[in-house]
């Protein structure tokens, strides 16, 4: 005859209510998993969260839901959770300022404050010799205040997203002034020159984007806006409210960055002037659905020809003390082909723009400098780790 | 707590800027989903917090395919069928050809009722199965439970199965923690199931957290298997090699009501009504949840012109030997019955029974080069 499993089945009422249960039968398995989220998510933690909620209604088990279904890679160690709204960074913080903490190398959002620098008349040399660098970029993200992330946005408040920064858009002028295609509206002669462009992103098909829930409702209110000369594009609706894009062929970081701030600037502008402004707070800098990507939400970077260095055994090393990261040709987990590689900042947080900029100019310098060194047949010494946080 | 206080937080947009475009789509819940019963049900959830949202995501997401029909909905939990009843009664309708709400449905699991099924030609049929699924009262349904739901579920079940004696003694392996060689020897059996990929069903939130409380379960024998946690609280099937459909069936009945006694003397029993017979997940599975069917080895008669217009007048749908959305491989089929809801299991394993053997004759006839015209049935 079977025992009764336990009295957690018998007091169960016909209704079940989410977090009634005891904490630890909700408590995810995180035996196997190498993420920052399951790296600082404890039973204490969880229990204390769980039945929390923002003022929109996100709960903690939403926001780490990313990271139980995605157990994560021995090498890479990713976030494994995400922010569903401005409000998810306070409701849940005793969960992210760890994990902020050690995504963002020791930068700790309970005591330091993050520098906000967009004025790149600050910015030194940063016009690259184009033997080498192929094409310069920058991007950041942005959030509109008072609606969801994109984990948790209704289809109204995408919706309602893509109109704000949209009508923004519209007022831009000269060098920037440009045109919008949404996603569902845009012929497929338009489609494939943007496609030609390597303009246009696709429905997220990452697991780590899937299961956040930013691929609901695809393709309603996702759209891509550039200038008529193609070196400032926005995406809106994608991982983030929007992503703002500036890029040219060449080597001229320093105009690439000039027009990044200025556009920026504009587009705040015009949406405070609607009555909307961009999420942003001091401790945490600009607020993205990635807790990797707040402070300046900002990746820097080249493609660079280094097909010498990137064979020394000390090119990882030389990278990481100058706080630079590389990425194939492909962005984020591809792999570099014919010996040019993505190469930009690693950080985001406790650093500025005009800082984090200036860091690529530096390093790529220094990366071009090697190169060369190494085509002469001349040694090369990697340089001396920058500064981090004490 | 606050619980539902994203659905109210939701309320506050208007009803043309909630309601979807569904303007590309080509599924049930698109055709049936006016902004009226969304605007109508669009305030209201469940006990358990499921809302319309969340019962029709699957359905935004995936628009579908010219050709194939899929039903675009999910239910939370059992309340689901009838707190959205305005959208999902004619969901259910239009899937389960014109079943109204007023209608009862008939359950019969009395194998000794069905005529016949142990004597179809073992070299045409390979092999012979029958799956349902049950969902267990008291929990809500993979698209919305929670992990310790889902957890409740396993502890249940393992402690149900292993009470089971005679031929259905058998052990559980759960997706945890399985050894390589017991995954090997289950992916041989053909038992193991992964996680779902497909987005129909990733979209209705089905996958998450896999694979914790998932597991399989499976008699000595191998001729009786449980899934835990998959698409449905249990997937129970029963299957063997050759025509010996009656055998299948008869164990099929036999264990499932072995192990509903079980979970019913721990006051969880099935979900169930006489509306919409067994509840599931997906509105397609309502009724009998029954998929009985047989892989047969079908060359010359798949090729023939009248193929497809049989197996609809026998009731009967064919697939790929992969399962649904595969493909047939040198001329092997799998064929079972096309409804779920309105007929007993009794009638509808009658059907595939019936309509195999039928089937089996006109390819032999085929083979001898005749004409199967005065073969063609009446439709049933």
């Amino acid at each position: 005859m079977l025992e009764s499993p336990n009295y957690l089945f018998e007091a169960l009422p016909q209704q079940t209510i989410f977090c009634s249960y005891l904490y630890s039968a909700e408590y995810p398995d995180l035996r196997k998993h190498n993420n920052c989220m399951a790296s600082h998510l404890t039973p204490a933690i969880y229990s204390k969260l769980c039945d929390k909620a923002t003022p929109n209604g996100y709960m903690l088990d939403q926001a780490i839901q990313t990271g139980v279904d995605n157990p994560g890679h021995p090498f890479i160690k990713t976030v494994g959770m995400v922010a569903g709204d401005e409000e998810s960074y306070e409701v849940f913080a005793d969960l992210l300022d760890p994990v902020i903490k050690e995504r963002h190398n020791g930068y700790d959002p309970t005591t330091m404050k993050h520098p906000t620098d967009l004025d790149s008349s600050k910015i030194q040399s940063g016009h690259f010799d184009e033997r080498y660098v192929l094409s310069s970029r920058v991007r950041t993200g942005r959030s509109i205040r008072g609606l969801s992330l994109p984990p948790a946005c209704t289809r109204a408040e995408r919706r309602e997203v893509e109109r704000v920064v949209v009508d923004a858009l519209a007022g831009l002028k000269g060098d920037l002034s440009g045109r919008y295609y949404s996603l569902t509206q845009m012929t497929e002669k338009e489609q494939q020159q943007l496609i030609d462009d390597h303009f246009l992103f696709d429905k997220p098909v990452s697991p780590l984007l899937t299961c956040a829930g930013m691929a609901r409702d695809w393709p309603d209110a996702r759209g891509i806006w550039h200038n008529n000369e193609k070196t400032f594009l926005i995406w809106i609706n994608e991982e983030d409210h929007t992503r703002v894009i500036s890029m040219e062929r060449g080597g001229n970081m320093r105009r690439v960055f000039e027009r990044f701030c200025r556009g920026l600037k504009e587009v705040e502008r015009l949406i405070q002037e609607r009555g909307w402004e961009f999420m942003w707070n001091e401790r945490l800098g600009y607020i993205l659905t990635c807790p990797s990507n707040l402070g300046t939400g900002l990746r820097a970077g080249v493609h660079v020809k280094l097909p010498l260095l990137s064979k020394d055994a000390r090119f990882s090393k030389i990278l990481d003390n100058l706080r630079l990261q590389k990425r194939g040709t492909g962005g984020v987990d591809t792999a570099a082909v014919g010996g040019v590689f993505d190469i930009s900042n690693l950080d985001r947080l406790g650093h500025s723009e005009v800082q984090l900029v200036q860091t690529v100019i530096d390093g790529v310098n220094y990366l071009i400098e090697c190169e060369k060194r190494l085509e002469r047949g001349q040694d090369i010494k990697v340089p001396p780790p920058l500064k981090q946080f004490k | 707590m606050p619980f539902n206080c994203h659905n109210d937080y939701k309320m506050k947009f208007s009803l043309d800027d909630e309601f979807p475009d569904l303007s590309q789509h080509n599924n049930h819940m698109a055709k049936v989903l006016t902004k009226e019963i969304y605007g109508k049900l669009r305030s209201k959830s469940t006990p358990s917090g499921f809302t319309l949202d969340d019962v029709i995501q699957t359905g935004v997401d995936n628009p579908g395919h010219p050709f194939i029909m899929t039903v675009g909905c999910v239910a939370g939990d059992e309340e689901s069928y009838e707190v959205f009843k305005d959208l999902l009664d004619p969901v259910i309708s239009d899937r389960h050809g014109g079943y109204k709400p007023t209608d009862k449905h008939k359950t019969d699991l009395n194998f000794e009722n069905l005529k016949g099924g142990d004597d179809l030609d073992p070299n045409y049929v390979l092999s012979s199965r029958v799956r349902t699924g049950r969902s267990i009262k008291g929990f809500t349904l993979p698209p919305h439970n929670s992990r310790g739901e889902r957890r409740g579920i396993e502890k249940l079940s393992i402690e149900a199965l292993a009470s089971l004696e005679g031929e259905f003694k058998g052990k559980y392996y759960p997706l945890e923690g399985m050894s390589d060689a017991e995954q090997e020897q289950l992916i041989a059996d053909h038992f193991l199931f992964d996680k779902p990929v497909s987005p129909l069903l990733t979209c209705a939130g089905m996958a998450r957290d896999w694979p914790d409380g998932r597991g399989i379960w499976h008699n000595d024998n191998k001729t009786f298997l449980v899934w835990v946690n998959e698409e449905d609280h249990l997937r129970v099937i029963s299957m063997q090699k050759g025509g010996n459909m009656k055998e299948v069936f008869r164990r099929f009945c036999v264990g499932l009501q072995k192990i509903e006694e079980i979970f019913k003397k721990h006051n969880h029993g099935f979900m169930w009504n006489e509306h919409l017979g067994y509840i599931l997940t997906c509105p397609s599975n309502l009724g009998t949840g029954l998929r009985g069917g047989v892989h047969v080895k079908l060359p010359k008669l798949s090729t023939h012109p009248k193929f497809e217009e049989i197996l609809t007048r026998l009731r009967l749908q064919k697939r790929g030997t992969g399962g649904v959305d595969t493909a047939s491989v040198g001329g092997v089929f799998d064929i079972s019955n096309a409804d779920r809801l309105g007929s007993s299991e009794v009638e509808q394993v009658q059907l595939v029974v019936d309509g195999v053997k039928l089937m089996v004759e006109m390819e032999k006839k085929l083979e001898k080069g005749e004409s199967i015209d005065g073969m063609i049935p009446a439709q049933k």
